[in-house]
């Protein structure tokens, strides 16, 4: 069932952020959000992933959805290895093995699997983000501004990567790059742009 | 987050050996000039003393005497402040109730607690108390801060993975949380060997180490009571390297799993 966003308001003190948004995000694809840098992008993935509550309007066939996200800024366990991060999202459903082998497909050394991420770059980081929300068991995966701190290389190996494993599953993806967007595979495109209002 | 195993402190005092023998120098030089061992004894005559006092029966258990009660105060002062402060961060009533006895204990002068406690306990089980005592608000606050500064965003992602509570604590908490554990242990560790034989000293159970210093007191036997000072400081010290590597060495395992 497709995820409707009905008439979503949000506003920060006198700054609205969200006027009365209207979209709906198509079940088992790709969608793409994009806007210019303030226009709501990050308050809308916000208020579906449920971690903010809109001052008005709603947001329907999301309850009791599993969701999964790579947040656009860094939230790792720094003194965690690369396995700790990943497991912390997905418990045990995955063995050693698995882990091996989805660090590999995105570029990461093997190795680095017992590694804290503290001792990892910043586009290592990234990846590891990207681990932990693909292996997790979810029904709608969020990606905030994901391929950041990735070189061009290698952010076409981590976009085929995510494409391959999340086909059939809902996809929502904030960016600013419309190439991602095509990458992706997503036809269906949201801008956060004010909606024109109709008498 | 910063790293809890990663390298060692900067600010940390560094104790060279040219130093130390500066200040035994100075030590043996005053014992000299002054030429009374009872009021001050010259360096290798308290080596002297500890090589006998080695040698003597009971020494080592007097050593377990007070090491064991000491520590059980300290073990037990630990897991209790722990569990305090999870339960602090989950109920403010909680909080609330346990601030003003932990305004009070850290308050209170240590001798008013150890003549109390001698009224209730008997004197043998006296340090365990007063050693207790004297660490839960310690590790209490230190790691009610820890959990509260843990981070929002962690939490929040954890929230969105939907991590149960036992994952989270291992994963995020415990980590989080460790540096102002460790610390609290620091100096937890150092506070409940002073308490402890202060306790002792006071409460004089027999074949504890705060007996021997109270007599070595009232026979003005300088040495013993200078060699059984060493005694403590070194064990006090040797048990906080064993016990900081040992949390770091369980730090290190989770880090790694």
């Amino acid at each position: 069932m497709a995820i409707e966003v009905i008439k979503l308001s949000k506003a920060y003190g006198e700054n609205i952020v969200l006027d009365k948004f209207s979209c709906t995000i198509e079940e088992g694809a790709a969608t793409c959000i994009m806007g210019p840098s303030g226009s709501g992008k990050t308050t809308l993935l916000r208020i579906l992933m449920g971690l903010e509550q809109p001052d008005s309007g709603s947001v329907n066939s999301i309850q009791g959805m599993r969701k999964s996200a790579v947040f656009q800024e860094e939230r790792l366990c720094e003194n965690l290895s690369v396995m700790s991060n990943i497991r912390l999202a997905c418990g045990s459903c995955h063995t050693i093995n698995d882990l091996r082998h989805a660090i590999s497909a995105v570029g990461l050394p093997p190795d680095c699997i017992s590694q804290p991420v503290r001792e990892l770059s910043g586009g290592m980081r990234r990846r590891v983000e990207i681990l932990r929300a693909l292996l997790s068991e979810y029904d709608v995966l969020f990606l905030d501004e994901p391929f950041k701190a990735l070189d061009s290389e290698t952010k076409q190996i981590v976009i085929n990567y995510i494409h391959s494993q999340s086909q059939g599953k809902t996809v929502v993806l904030v960016t600013h790059d419309i190439t991602e967007c095509e990458a992706m595979g997503a036809h269906h495109i949201i801008s956060t742009l004010p909606q024109p209002s109709y008498p | 987050m910063s790293s809890i195993t990663s390298g060692k402190s900067n600010n940390r005092t560094v104790v060279r050996p040219w130093a130390v023998a500066v200040w035994l120098l100075i030590w043996e030089a005053a014992s000299v000039l002054i030429g009374q061992e009872i009021l001050l004894v010259s360096p290798v005559s308290v080596v002297i003393k500890l090589k006998s006092l080695v040698f003597e029966s009971n020494f080592w258990q007097t050593i377990l005497f007070s090491f064991c009660r000491i520590v059980a105060g300290f073990l037990i002062a630990t897991l209790t402040g722990t569990v305090f402060a999870a339960l602090s961060a989950c109920f403010r009533a909680v909080e609330e109730l346990l601030a003003p006895v932990m305004l009070t204990i850290k308050a209170t002068p240590v001798a008013s607690f150890i003549i109390l406690v001698l009224i209730w306990v008997p004197s043998r089980n006296l340090s365990v108390i007063t050693s207790f005592l004297m660490v839960l608000p310690i590790i209490y606050t230190n790691v009610l801060i820890g959990i509260r500064s843990t981070d929002p965003k962690l939490l929040e992602m954890a929230e969105l993975f939907r991590v149960p509570l036992s994952r989270k604590i291992i994963y995020i908490y415990l980590s989080q949380v460790m540096p102002y554990f460790q610390t609290a242990c620091s100096v937890g560790l150092g506070m409940c060997w002073k308490a402890g034989v202060a306790a002792e000293v006071i409460g004089i159970p027999t074949g504890s180490i705060g007996e021997k210093l109270y007599k070595a007191k009232i026979y003005l036997e300088t040495p013993d009571l200078f060699a059984w000072t060493l005694v403590i400081i070194v064990i006090s010290i040797l048990f906080e390297r064993f016990f900081l590597l040992l949390l770091l060495r369980v730090v290190r395992r989770l880090e790694r799993m």
